[in-house]
């Protein structure tokens, strides 16, 4: 049990999870789960009892029982105690001043990674403001490889998403030529395919592997279906560079998506096997977003980000290329407007990468949310500023397959040309051989001869 | 100012917004026009109410019987904040259901408005009018149509749980995108009940005249019928492969493509 004394006021928290859901800034997929705070002084009496919990405590009281859930089981047996040194001596109020304390190098964040829980670094989150959450994203620093390098400071990277509602191969095509002649696609060429049918999902898989072989473009292609499809594709000999899935942080949600930690590993086995990268091997690609557990009934009274950020516990032990939250597309019962979109964003970004990993952002919503893009180009900018990995392009921001709206080529160029980031470098170097930049990264307008244009593939 | 794209020519082979140009590193001014209204548009479809009186009169007229019942939703507010609501019945249509029950069938279709009744308006009729040529030649009983208003996907489940259907279609309205008010989505479940998850349903979605054909659609569900009751699985495990004739049995194409 946990108190806070006020003047007039005890709040009292039955549990930890009770502190952790309470402490949580408001959002309507913690009111639909009933485990919000009842009102905003309980919220702040709830983030002050939070704050004198040591970070010890996290490792002794499981929000899910170890018995009953092998993510706290992975959670707690792939825990660092070394390294917890470094950090154990820490209450959840301390963990964010030491975040960030000027004394705090990101080398000693990195090292201390493997020590941070989900919990811990949910905890710390929400005892933190907007700028708290970007300035100690900033510092995290995590890189990842594959044909390319991903999240370098100063350097951003965009996942090309050309998706056709009929997976129509020229469709696909001619959504991914218009990106990569804007400079889009160093993080991965994903297609969301609208099938799940084994041979239609191979097609999609070689023409993208084609393009990328026959201009030698230093990324890699994902076709984002269902990872025991992913498995087969890979039995039959479909040329996959990276094993999708969507994850979340509790194995009842994950069973709800039809995986688990063993399906997981199978698929990353399988994906190593071929050894298609180049500069590095890091070959899983993972979606999350929060929502996803209460969505499959399956949240255990545990808060929603607190849930996400136990997704990143699945995520690390993969060693993902790619992890992005794809924050405003599960809907208005989980994140009703563009304020709680932001703020879930933004707390996304920095628990993953506090967890160590290359945790990027699809910046949308849909449109039975109360926001627009208005609140997009802020939640872009911040994302920016706070140096994230790579966030998602969409043509013209509009998903033709999905039916969201995320964010266009043209919102990258625009967070480029403002905060001056680069491409990953192999990419970036790549773009300039092709003439689809200058010398100074700055987009040209390719000629309708350009080379690109004539690999359209034939219709069917 | 504006400076365009040499690419043009590809717009004819995609719906998506591409060669738009730009002025610097930004939209032209035509561009963010065009996206603001289908934003408005796309924002007035989610609140259309679903007209069920008329696609039950066009389901009558093909000789089909329909019941209409309700979620515990009572508003479209509601509706978006708890969709918790949205999977179950409520208790007049629980009643109701439980009266209709006379024997267990094959097959029952339930229509749900989802999020947008413009899909289910427009494309649910002409679904289950292609589908009809393949029940009856996989010898399927099909019970009547179930029109449901306030539905989320596994409403289905307790719908067909009360009815002891051996599996059930929901046609249910998809999230409305920006280029796209009106797709429909279809998930196929083989025994629902209340145990049933988004991993035991299988997909077949973006049906419009603009995306999956109606015949098309139609195809994929009966074939997926076909294997689900040869297989007694729906889901994950059973793997979309209806574009391989090798592994069809009795469903082949009847539409010519």
């Amino acid at each position: 049990m946990y108190k806070t004394i006020l003047a007039n006021q005890t709040w009292v928290f039955e549990d930890l999870k009770t502190v952790m859901a309470k402490a949580s800034p408001l959002r309507s997929g913690d009111v639909l789960a009933g485990v919000a705070a009842s009102c905003d002084e309980e919220r702040a009496a709830a983030k002050m009892a939070l704050a004198d919990i040591p970070l010890k405590t996290f490792l002794e009281d499981q929000l899910i029982p170890y018995e009953q859930d092998e993510v706290t089981r992975l959670i707690v047996d792939r825990h660092d105690k070394e390294k917890f040194q470094l950090i154990s001596h820490l209450t959840v109020g301390d963990f964010r001043n030491w975040i960030l304390a000027d004394t705090t190098t990101p080398e000693m964040i990195t090292s201390a990674s493997p020590a941070i829980t989900p919990e811990m670094a949910a905890a710390v989150s929400k005892l933190m403001r907007n700028q708290d959450l970007i300035i100690a994203a900033k510092k995290c620093h995590v890189v990842a490889k594959f044909r390319n390098t991903i999240g370098l400071p100063g350097h951003l990277s965009t996942r090309l998403q050309p998706n056709s509602p009929t997976d129509d191969l020229q469709e696909i095509a001619a959504g991914m030529l218009d990106g990569l002649l804007y400079g889009s696609g160093d993080a991965v060429i994903g297609i969301n395919p609208a099938s799940d049918s084994l041979p239609i999902l191979g097609k999609i898989n070689q023409m993208l592997d084609e393009v990328i072989q026959r201009f030698e473009i230093p990324t890699q292609s994902c076709v984002l279906t269902h990872v025991t499809n992913t498995i087969q594709l890979i039995e039959k000999n479909i040329p996959v560079d990276l094993v999708f899935q969507s994850i979340a942080g509790t194995e009842k949600a994950n069973t709800s998506f039809g995986i688990n930690l063993n399906i997981l590993q199978e698929s990353y086995e399988a994906a190593l096997s071929l050894n298609r990268g180049t500069v590095g091997n890091n070959v899983m690609y993972f979606e999350t977003g929060q929502g996803s557990c209460l969505s499959a009934d399956a949240h255990h009274g545990v808060d929603q980000q607190t849930c996400e950020a136990r997704a990143y516990a699945v995520a690390r032990h993969y060693k993902p290329l790619l992890v992005n939250t794809v924050v405003g597309f599960i809907g208005p019962e989980y994140l009703y407007d563009g304020k709680q979109i932001i703020r879930a964003g933004l707390e996304d970004h920095f628990c993953g990468k506090l967890l160590g990993l290359p945790l990027g952002c699809d910046v949308c919503y849909t449109n039975h949310a109360q926001t627009d893009q208005d609140d997009m180009d802020t939640l872009l900018t911040l994302l920016g500023t706070a140096h994230i990995p790579f966030i998602i392009n969409v043509p013209g921001a509009d998903d033709i397959m999905l039916n969201y709206q995320s964010t266009s080529f043209h919102d990258a160029l625009y967070l480029r040309r403002l905060l001056n980031l680069k491409h990953a470098p192999e990419f970036g170097k790549w773009l300039e051989q092709m003439h689809i930049t200058d010398q100074m990264g700055q987009l040209q307008t390719a000629n309708s001869n350009h080379p690109l244009l004539a690999s359209l593939p034939a219709g069917e | 100012m504006t400076l365009p794209d040499n690419w043009l020519f590809l717009k004819q082979f995609t719906k998506a917004r591409i060669a738009l140009g730009r002025n610097g590193v930004s939209l032209p001014t035509n561009e963010i026009l065009n996206f603001s209204l289908s934003h408005a548009q796309a924002r007035d479809a989610v609140h259309q109410p679903f007209d069920s009186d008329q696609i039950q009169s066009e389901l009558h007229k093909m000789g089909l019987s329909t019941l209409t019942v309700h979620s515990c939703v009572k508003n479209r507010e509601e509706y978006l904040r708890r969709p918790d609501l949205g999977r179950k019945l409520n208790l007049e249509s629980i009643k109701k259901l439980e009266k209709a029950y006379q024997n267990p069938f094959d097959l029952i279709i339930i229509i749900g408005d989802g999020l947008s009744s413009y899909a289910v308006d427009r494309q649910a009729v002409c679904v289950i009018r292609a589908l009809l040529p393949y029940l009856k030649k996989l010898n399927m009983q099909l019970g009547p149509i179930i029109l449901a208003h306030q539905a989320r996907v596994a409403l289905g489940d307790q719908i067909g749980s009360i009815l002891r259907a051996k599996s059930i279609a929901m046609l249910i309205g998809e999230r409305p995108g920006l280029s796209s008010a009106d797709s429909l989505g279809i998930y196929m479940t083989w025994q629902p009940n209340d145990t049933r998850n988004d991993a035991d349903r299988n997909c077949i979605s973006n049906v419009r005249p603009e995306g999956l054909k109606h015949d098309l659609a139609a195809f994929k569900l009966a074939w997926l019928l076909e294997q689900s009751f040869i297989k007694q699985i729906s889901g994950v495990r059973l793997k979309d492969e209806s574009d391989n004739a090798a592994l069809s049995d009795t469903i082949k194409p009847l539409y010519i493509a």
